[in-house]
């Protein structure tokens, strides 16, 4: 689940003569991920390091010139670029550099040049992109594919265009935008680079987020040819209240989620502001923070951290949004447990996601997690263990599903290394789930970690029947191999090994269609096996003298019978062609029919107790009593 | 409201006595209906079904049958006495030896000028009515063995008798017997029993139905003196008959039969008495019966008055028609010694006086406290005489108690130190007070109210060394009526009285003289007091209405007005047992506590003027349902601010009935 933690703030704000202005221009990212360069709206550029929350620099243009675009920092050169003055050789729109890139310039008109080959050409001519009264609203710079885009978006008379430029080719895609209501226009745009596509998200002032996604190989735009139509999808609709959207802004997080600044808090009241982030695939909200003061449509995104201009400051908030599971974004649990003191491991409290996890706990397990990759397993284990102990598990549960990645991923990688306790110990938070981990289950498998396995099958709520069913066919399997057995009623001989862990499989939750095609993948003698071993559970668990053994979470009567139905739907006609199956048909027929006829027999006197029920159960009243009573 | 520490009492064993006879007036729309114990009651069907007199009941006098003549009550019993009834002094006006033994029958001719009587020894008399007494007539041939029930034709020519085997008819004029129509007795072992006809009906076609103890109902050809059907309707006794053009016959088994005069199939023109209904509403003996233009009323061994309304009479959903048992008296039996946390019981022969029990716990609403002294019966007291108690009461402070009979008023002192009580008869008391319909004493204990005749109220000053006549209180209107409600003011200032006439007067006790009558509404009061601190007097009526009249201003208060103008809500007006207590809370003096029989419920004055609350009244009323309270005798507020609830259930008094005839009964 996402989380926005407690944010500081990196500098008050110089209030422009413009109330509805925050007075930043830009914020772009410097050398590294802990220092930014924020440009205000009139003369100066200041380097920060964020984490000290102190000016390192300040750059101020001469008096009577202004900046006109925000500065940038040119990672090739060590050097920062800003325009004054719109000025090179035609009117500047904005300078862009990303790390790994070239800083580009874009021209108000829609050329765009590389900063080397401008510089070394100043006075070339710049062409006009833009047809007349097409003017740039807002533009950005993408590295995808190790060639660098320039995303730009444009009006015209009402109409929007999206063009995607390739400095360097030349080349340009123009795309036209999909009109919303009559007279809006998208309030903000973001764009990101994800599997070979371009992701534009933008939000337009009904609070509606669409989607669309560009190729990056698309094909180049003839002269005067139309504007292709940029096919869009709608994320979601944001709750807007009444009257449209003023100032805010969605920037895209991850590819599932997304953070809104300027959007009302669908719980909390009107005239409150808060940054919120979403989760674009469960369209859930996952996490809120009120921001005091006005709010000025403008967010920025570097290295975990959001950059919000409110009120009298910038504020810096970090966040977090692990790899989500259906699990954790709906806090979905597994059927109703038979232990009360499972906690409850995902909550689900749209409203109330306030989660604040101090600095040195996020140090720790970003410490934690270099060392998983590399450390000895003592180490390793040494490392989670002072983490576990260190915080609230709450809070700590994103970090722990990376945790758990990370020593699976290295687990696979590295035959010999294996943290077996570890993996129990962080399992045993209940913060994870199979989605967040999907190969810790096989992986426990493939080491002959039945313990580990049970613990999955038993804490996990999310566990595909193809891995359920993997597990069942390999206790049924090593309990082939083994001979140490439980002799049953029937005088049938149970290996005590799948006895054990048995149990668990059967109490996961599956769902009957996805289970039965794994079923059918058991050979008729692991069949006959399990079909034993369940005969036997329901006929001791009938009896009522197995339930408490053992210690072990043991299933219901329901669940045993379940399976039995589910394994014999599977394979019923093989079982009826396999001569060591008759026996135990059989006696499951005639069991079965026994137990239909206590059970009509039973509802019958249920029928007659439940008249009883109806009699109210009339306190007894001798002949005096002094009572307290409420009149109202 | 808050949290109230509740008494709740279950230990007054009120009985009441079976029903034995009833007579309706139809002119009037009264209801008279006698008891076991002798005890007369008057219920005014066009008020609501109101149970506006009771006369005590009299040892020895058991009443068996009652008669209507115009507004006049005449009953006979097996004293062998016929007694006509003073319905303004309630007691017997004069009683008439009939010498013929014990009296079975009373019945009047429709003329309303003769009375006949059937006797044990076989005779019929005739009494002629006279304007202020009854003057025996004549004989009719005397029979061999007794006459049990009677009937005139409405020509007031013929008479039939019920008799053992046999009815007899009688020429009224010349006491002669016409015919005789012979009874056949039951099957089997009951061959050998006589078949006692308990009723006869003589209709205008010179119809016969009489109704025995063999089961059956036969009908009869009273001209020519042949059976013309027969109803077999029980195994057990069919006790009661009632007439003209539908019929009802009560059974020993508890039901209700009736029978209607109508063509069997619908194009037939002759019609024929057939069998219609059965209603089981009793659980014991139909002793009792009577047919209103609209309702079957049945009484009998359990006690209950039973009002039926016939569907096809009544408009449907309506409160008219609605089932009614009437199981407690509509007035109160209970009276509270408010300081002295007592309570006494009236019973017909004795009273009983009870200290309350104390807890010192703390509890949350629900909670029952422990029980640090056990409530303690103080006194029982055996009334003198033959006649039973009509009225008593207890003084507030608990030093007093007085009773009244027809015949004495009895007052005593009582001195309780905590463990021990003496109780002392005041010896000399005025003359003037003779009997008293209603007693009742003020606040301070200092003053004795009884009322008396013509609705005066006498007023005796208390002390401890002498009982002083003080004063008699009259009103200017000149009624005859009783009282029957009677509440003085906490401050001592005012006494109020409410007659069967509807009147309510007020007096100042200061002036001793009449203050003001408040204008008389339509419905009897059912239950009055007046408030503390605004002196404002409310009252309760039959139908349900409440009023609220200040003395001060002499008029309806405004809020009183507010209310009659938005009307009640249609749940308060629909139930059906009347309030028969009301007090005030003296922790916030704009609520009212009320009760009926299956509620209590608290009224906020202020909330009912802007809408009737009845959501918190009926809201209480599911309280009361929720602590499993049921057939409140009493509800009233201590000094300590603790509320007493006097239960009574129905379950308790059921259980004390005799056996119902054993019937076989599906699984027992």
């Amino acid at each position: 689940m996402a989380a926005l933690y407690e944010g500081y703030t990196l500098c008050g704000l110089v209030q422009a003569q413009n109330q509805s202005d925050s007075g930043i221009q830009g914020i772009e990212s410097e050398r590294d991920s802990d220092h930014v360069v924020v440009t205000d709206s009139t003369r100066s550029v200041t380097l920060y390091k964020v984490s000290d929350q102190k000016p390192l620099g300040s750059w101020t243009v001469k008096q009577g010139q202004t900046l006109t675009c925000s500065a940038v920092y040119n990672s090739h050169t060590k050097e920062y670029v800003a325009v004054s003055d719109n000025k090179v050789s035609s009117d500047v729109w904005r300078v862009h550099s990303v790390p790994g890139g070239e800083p580009v310039v874009l021209f108000q008109r829609g050329a765009v040049r590389l900063l080397d080959s401008l510089l070394s050409a100043p006075q070339q001519p710049v062409e006009e992109v833009l047809a007349q009264e097409e003017a740039i609203r807002w533009s950005t710079t993408v590295i995808a594919e190790a060639a660098q885009f320039v995303i730009f978006q444009t009006e015209q008379k009402g109409d929007h265009f999206l063009y995607l430029q390739r400095p360097n080719l030349n080349a340009v895609q123009r795309y036209r935008l999909e009109r919303e209501e009559p007279g809006l226009s998208p309030l903000s745009f973001s764009a990101s680079y994800r599997d070979k596509h371009i992701n534009l998200l933008y939000l337009y002032p009904n609070g509606h987020v669409y989607q669309s996604v560009v190729s990056v190989r698309g094909p180049g735009m003839e002269e005067e040819a139309q504007a292709l139509p940029l096919p869009r999808n709608l994320l979601f609709a944001l709750p807007v209240g009444e009257g449209l959207l003023g100032a805010a802004s969605a920037l895209a997080l991850d590819e599932a989620h997304v953070a809104v600044v300027g959007v009302p808090h669908p719980s909390a009241g009107a005239g409150k502001d808060f940054l919120c982030i979403w989760n674009t695939n469960f369209q859930t909200l996952q996490a809120g923070k009120e921001m005091s003061g006005k709010i000025y449509g403008q967010l920025w995104s570097y290295s975990s951290k959001l950059f919000i201009p409110h009120g009298k400051s910038l504020s810096v908030i970090p966040y977090e949004c692990p790899k989500s599971s259906l699990a954790s974004a709906l806090g979905k649990l597994r059927q109703a447990r038979t232990e009360g003191e499972m906690r409850k491991i995902h909550t689900n409290n749209n409203t109330e996601i306030k989660r604040t996890v101090s600095h040195l706990s996020l140090c720790y397990t970003s410490c934690t997690l270099s060392s998983t990759s590399t450390a000895p397993v003592e180490e390793v284990q040494r490392e989670v263990e002072g983490l576990l102990s260190r915080s609230d598990i709450q809070e700590l549960q994103p970090s722990v599903g990376q945790l758990a990645s990370s020593l699976v991923s290295r687990s696979v990688a590295d035959p010999a290394f294996y943290t077996p306790g570890t993996l129990a110990q962080l399992v045993h938070t209940q913060c994870l789930c199979h989605s967040v981990c999907p190969d810790l289950l096989l992986l426990a498998l493939e080491r002959k970690d039945y313990f580990l396995c049970q613990l999955c099958l038993q804490l996990f709520p999310d566990v595909p029947e193809a891995v359920t069913c993997a597990c069942l066919k390999t206790f049924i399997r090593c309990s082939e191999k083994l001979s140490i057995v439980v002799v049953d009623a029937q005088g049938a001989v149970l290996p005590t090994v799948f006895f054990q862990h048995g149990l668990e499989v059967l109490q996961t939750a599956y769902s009957d269609t996805f289970l039965l095609p794994h079923l059918k993948d058991l050979s008729s003698q692991q069949v006959i096996l399990f079909l034993q071993y369940l005969q036997f559970l329901y006929l001791r668990y009938s009896q009522d003298t197995f339930t408490q053994t053992h210690g072990l979470r043991s299933p219901t009567l329901t669940q045993i019978m379940d399976w039995v139905c589910l394994l014999l739907d599977a394979h019923f006609t093989v079982l009826v062609m396999t001569p060591e199956a008759k026996g135990l048909l059989l006696n499951l027929h005639r069991f079965v029919k026994s137990q239909v006829r206590l059970f009509s027999e039973l509802g019958k006197i249920e029928g007659s107790l439940e008249e009883l029920q109806k009699i109210k159960v009339k306190k007894e009243v001798g002949q005096y009593s002094i009572e307290v009573i409420e009149l109202f | 409201m808050g949290e109230f520490k509740v008494h709740r009492v279950r230990f007054f064993d009120y009985m009441p006595s079976a029903i034995r006879a009833m007579a309706f007036n139809s002119r009037t729309e009264r209801l008279a209906l006698s008891r076991a114990d002798g005890a007369l009651e008057v219920f005014n069907f066009a008020d609501s079904y109101f149970q506006e007199k009771v006369i005590p009941g009299q040892d020895g006098r058991a009443v068996e049958a009652l008669c209507w003549v115009r507004g006049r009550l005449f009953s006979a019993g097996l004293n062998g006495e016929i007694t006509e009834y003073d319905l303004e002094n309630l007691r017997p006006k004069y009683t008439m030896e009939a010498y013929g033994g014990p009296v079975w029958t009373i019945c009047s001719n429709s003329q309303g000028t003769h009375l006949a009587i059937g006797c044990e020894d076989g005779t019929v008399k005739i009494f002629e009515v006279l304007e202020e007494t009854i003057r025996f007539q004549r004989n009719l041939d005397r029979q061999k063995g007794r006459i049990i029930s009677l009937s005139w034709h409405p020509s007031g020519a013929l008479i039939a008798a019920g008799m053992m085997d046999m009815i007899k008819v009688f020429n009224a004029e010349s006491g002669h017997a016409t015919h005789r129509l012979l009874v056949e007795r039951g099957v089997g072992a009951s061959k050998s029993r006589e078949v006692v006809v308990w009723s006869v009906a003589f209709l205008s076609d010179h119809t016969i139905i009489s109704g025995d103890s063999a089961g059956k109902v036969q009908v009869w050809d009273g001209v020519t003196g042949t059976l013309v059907r027969t109803h077999l309707v029980t195994k057990w006794d069919v006790l009661a008959l009632s007439d003209e053009s539908s019929l009802l016959a009560g059974t020993s088994e508890g039901t209700v039969v009736q029978f209607q005069f109508i063509s069997s199939t619908v194009d037939q023109h002759d019609k024929e008495w057939v069998r219609t209904r059965t209603f089981k509403n009793h659980t014991h003996d139909v002793r009792a019966l009577a047919h209103t233009d609209t309702a079957v009323v049945s009484g009998g061994m359990d006690t209950q008055l039973v009002v039926r309304p016939l569907l096809e009479k009544v408009e449907k959903n309506t409160q008219e028609s609605a089932l009614r048992k009437i199981a407690f008296p509509h007035r109160s039996l209970v009276s509270c010694g408010k300081k002295a946390g007592m309570l006494l019981f009236q019973f017909h022969g004795h009273l009983e006086l009870w200290r309350l029990g104390e807890s010192d716990g703390h509890g949350k609403p629900g909670d029952s406290l422990p029980v640090k002294r056990k409530p303690e019966k103080l006194i029982q007291l055996k009334r003198k005489g033959d006649d039973h108690i009509c009225c008593s009461a207890l003084s507030p402070c608990g030093g007093w108690l007085a009773y009244s009979t027809i015949s004495s008023v009895r007052l005593y002192r009582l001195q309780y130190n905590g463990s021990n009580i003496s109780i002392t008869k005041v010896a000399k008391l005025p003359k003037v007070l003779r009997s008293a319909h209603q007693l009742c004493f003020s606040s301070d204990s200092s003053k004795l109210f009884a009322s008396t005749t013509h609705s005066s109220v006498i007023i005796i000053a208390l002390s401890q060394s002498e009982c002083k006549y003080l004063h008699t209180l009259r009103p200017k209107s000149g009624t005859r009526q009783p009282v029957h409600l009677m509440s003085a003011s906490e401050d001592g200032k005012w006494l109020a009285t409410a007659n069967s006439d509807c009147e309510i007067h007020v007096y100042s006790l200061h002036k001793l003289k009449l203050h003001c009558t408040v204008p008389v509404y339509s419905s009897c009061p059912t239950a009055m007091a007046i408030h503390p601190t605004t002196s404002n007097l409310v009252m309760v009526h039959a139908d349900q209405q409440i009023f609220e009249y200040s003395l001060v201003q002499k008029e309806y208060t405004e809020w009183s007005r507010k209310l009659q103008k938005q009307g009640l809500h249609h749940l308060w007006l629909a139930r059906d047992t009347p309030i028969t207590h009301l007090t005030f809370n003296p922790r916030n003096p704009a609520h009212i506590i009320m009760h009926d029989t299956y509620m209590f419920c608290i009224i906020d004055q202020n909330l009912i003027c802007k809408t009737f609350q009845v959501r918190s009244l009926f809201g209480v009323k599911l309280q009361t349902m929720a602590y499993h309270m049921e057939h409140l005798l009493c509800v009233s507020l201590l000094e300590d601010h603790s509320l007493v609830v006097v239960e009574r259930p129905l379950l308790d008094i059921a259980s004390q009935l005799p056996a119902p005839v054993r019937q076989k009964k599906f699984a027992t």
